[in-house]
C-alpha cells in the first residue's frame, strides 16, 4: 500500500513547507497525530499520494502565553490542553473541551492543528476558538498569513487552507474575569462518543444585564458556526425568563441541522434550545441581585 | 526509512516503510504479538502500547512516528516468569474472560498507575474510557485495577520503610 506514496518526515518547518510546496498538486496529507487520517487510511476511505509528517517538527510544539493572548503550535495536543496550567486558567473553555474528546489513548496523540484543519462540524474545540476570536496563522515557503478563525471554513469540511499550507500558529485571546465560560457537549456516552451537539459560550453580565455574550455551536450546521442572531438579540438586554424563552427560540434561525448516524435533526434542534436555556437560566440565578 | 527506536527497553533499529502500523511493525517484524488488533481505528483500545509512557493506540501510529521515542507492549510489562501485581489482580479478581482486550487494558491500567498510585473507580473508568471489553461488564476489570493499586501502595510502603541497605 505504501510503495508509491511520497512520503517526508522534516528534520525542521523550512523542509516541510518546501515539500508542501513541491507536491503542491498532489494533494499532500499532512499527518499529525494520525486519530483522523489513520482510521481513514485503515478503512481504505483515503488512499494518500503523499504524506508530511509533522509529528516530530518541535516548532509546531509550542506554547506562549502572553498579556492578551495565547499562542499555541497546531502540536499541542488534548492531553496537553487539558493539563497545561497556562491554558486552563487563560482559556479555560480549551481546557473543558479537550476533556470531553476521545478517550485518553485520543487525547494522548489528537492535535489542536488536526481538529481544525479536519473541518469536521463536530470538531469539539472549535466551538471554542469561535467564541474567542481565534486567529490562525498559515505558513507556506512563500510566507505567513493571518486568517479569523470564523473565516476559515467555507463549507461543510471545506476550507480556505491552501495545499502548499499548513497551520504554523494558534492566537486566542485570553479571557478576563469578567466573562464567564460555559461548555456543554452531548454525545451517545462520556468517552469516545463524537458530538451530537455542542456549545461554547462566554458571557459578561453587570447589573442583571448580559453585557456580552457570544455563542459558538458544534454539529448543527455544516461549519462550526457562531449564533449570531441569538447573540443580537441578547446583548444588552435584561437577563428574565420572557428574554431566555425568546433567545431559545431564536436560536433555531442561527442553525440547520441534519440526520445523520449520531442523531437526528429534530434531537439536535430541541437540544440547541434546551441548552441554551438552561445556560441563560443558571447565568440570571448565578446573578440575581448583582 | 531506518529507525532508532527503544522496544521494551531494548535499543533497537528497524529498517521498514516510514508508513508501517506500529501495530504491524510489532506483531510482524518484532514478533511481539501480544498486542491485538481489534477495530483498527481507534475505538476499541485493544492495541493500546505506552510511547515515552503514554498509553496510544499502536493502530494509528507510523513507524517514523518513533523515530527516538520509547515504545513498551505488554511483554515490556510481563515479567520472565510468572506475573506482576497488576496481572495478578486480574487473574484473582475475574477481570478477564476471552482475554482479547486484556494486553490493552492491562498497558492502559499501567499508564495510569504510572501517574497516579491512588486512583478511585471514576479515574480508573476514564482511564480505560477507551478500552472496549465485550466480555467482563468492567466492574470487575475496575475491581482489578483498584486491588492492583493497594498491592503497589503497600509494597511500596515496605521498601519506605525498609531500613537503608549501606
Ligand atoms: C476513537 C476516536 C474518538 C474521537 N473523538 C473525538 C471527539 O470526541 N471530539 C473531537 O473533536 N474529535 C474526536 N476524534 C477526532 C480526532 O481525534 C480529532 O479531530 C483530532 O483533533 C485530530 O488531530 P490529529 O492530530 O490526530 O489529526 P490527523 O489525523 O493527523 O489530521 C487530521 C487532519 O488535519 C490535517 N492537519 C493536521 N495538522 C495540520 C496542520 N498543522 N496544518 C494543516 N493541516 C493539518 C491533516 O492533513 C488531516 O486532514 C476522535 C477520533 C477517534 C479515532
Ligand atoms: S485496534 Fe487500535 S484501537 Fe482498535
Ligand atoms: S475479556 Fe473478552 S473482550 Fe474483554
Amino acid at each position: 500500500m505504501t510503495t508509491e506514496v511520497e512520503f517526508c518526515a522534516p528534520k525542521n518547518l523550512a523542509e516541510a513547507l518546501e515539500f508542501l510546496a513541491l507536491n503542491r498538486d498532489k494533494k499532500t496529507w499532512i499527518l499529525a497525530g494520525g486519530t483522523d487520517i489513520m482510521p481513514a487510511i485503515n478503512s481504505r476511505q483515503i488512499s494518500p499520494l503523499a504524506v508530511l509528517d509533522i509529528w516530530g517538527l518541535r516548532e509546531l510544539r509550542i506554547l506562549e502565553q502572553h498579556q492578551r493572548h495565547l499562542t499555541l503550535g497546531p502540536l499541542t495536543t488534548f492531553s496537553e490542553m487539558m493539563q497545561d496550567p497556562r491554558i486552563g486558567q487563560t482559556v479555560p473553555l480549551l481546557r473543558e473541551a479537550a476533556q470531553s474528546v476521545g478517550a485518553v489513548q485520543i487525547q494522548n496523540r489528537g492535535t489542536l492543528g488536526g481538529n481544525i484543519a479536519n473541518a469536521s462540524p463536530a470538531g469539539d474545540v472549535l466551538p471554542v476558538l469561535a467564541v474567542h476570536n481565534a486567529v490562525l496563522e498559515l505558513r507556506s515557503a512563500k510566507g505567513s498569513r493571518n486568517v479569523e478563525f470564523n473565516a476559515f471554513y467555507s463549507g461543510y469540511k471545506q476550507s480556505v487552507l491552501k495545499p502548499d499550507e499548513l497551520i504554523y500558529r494558534i492566537h486566542v485571546p485570553i479571557q478576563w474575569p469578567q466573562q464567564i465560560p460555559y461548555w456543554r457537549k452531548l454525545g451517545t456516552r462520556q468517552a469516545q462518543a463524537i458530538s451530537k451537539v455542542a456549545i461554547a459560550a462566554i458571557a459578561e453580565v453587570r447589573g442583571g444585564i448580559l453585557q456580552d455574550i457570544r455563542i459558538g455551536l458544534g454539529a448543527v450546521a455544516p461549519t462550526v458556526v457562531r449564533a449570531k442572531k441569538t447573540e443580537d438579540t441578547l446583548r444588552g438586554r435584561r437577563l428574565d425568563n420572557r428574554l431566555i424563552q425568546a433567545a431559545g427560540e431564536i436560536i433555531q434561525s442561527d442553525i440547520c441541522p441534519i440526520d445523520d448516524i449520531r442523531s437526528t435533526a429534530r434531537f439536535r434542534r430541541r437540544t440547541t434550545t434546551n441548552i441554551l436555556r438552561r445556560f441563560l437560566s443558571d447565568l440570571k440565578l448565578a446573578h440575581r441581585g448583582m | 526509512m531506518k529507525i532508532d527506536c527503544t522496544i521494551n527497553g531494548s535499543p533497537t533499529v528497524l529498517d521498514v516503510s516510514p508508513m508501517r502500523r506500529l501495530i504491524d511493525l510489532l506483531r510482524e517484524e518484532m514478533k511481539l504479538t501480544g498486542t491485538k488488533e481489534g477495530c483498527g481505528e481507534g475505538e476499541c483500545g485493544a492495541c493500546t502500547v505506552l510511547i515515552d509512557g503514554e498509553a496510544v493506540n499502536s493502530c494509528l501510529v507510523i513507524a517514523s512516528q518513533i523515530q527516538g521515542r520509547q515504545v513498551v507492549t505488554i511483554e515490556g510489562l510481563t515479567p520472565r516468569s510468572g506475573l506482576t501485581p497488576l496481572q495478578e489482580s486480574f487473574v484473582r479478581k475475574g477481570g478477564l474472560q476471552c482475554g482479547i482486550c486484556t494486553p490493552g487494558m492491562i498497558v492502559a491500567a499501567r499508564a495510569l498507575l504510572d501517574k497516579n498510585l491512588e486512583p478511585d473507580a471514576l479515574e480508573i473508568r476514564t482511564a480505560i474510557a477507551g478500552n472496549l471489553c465485550r466480555c467482563t461488564g468492567y466492574h470487575r476489570i475496575v475491581d482489578s485495577i483498584l486491588e492492583a493499586a493497594e498491592l503497589e501502595r503497600s509494597r511500596l510502603s515496605l521498601v519506605d520503610t525498609a531500613p537503608p541497605d549501606l
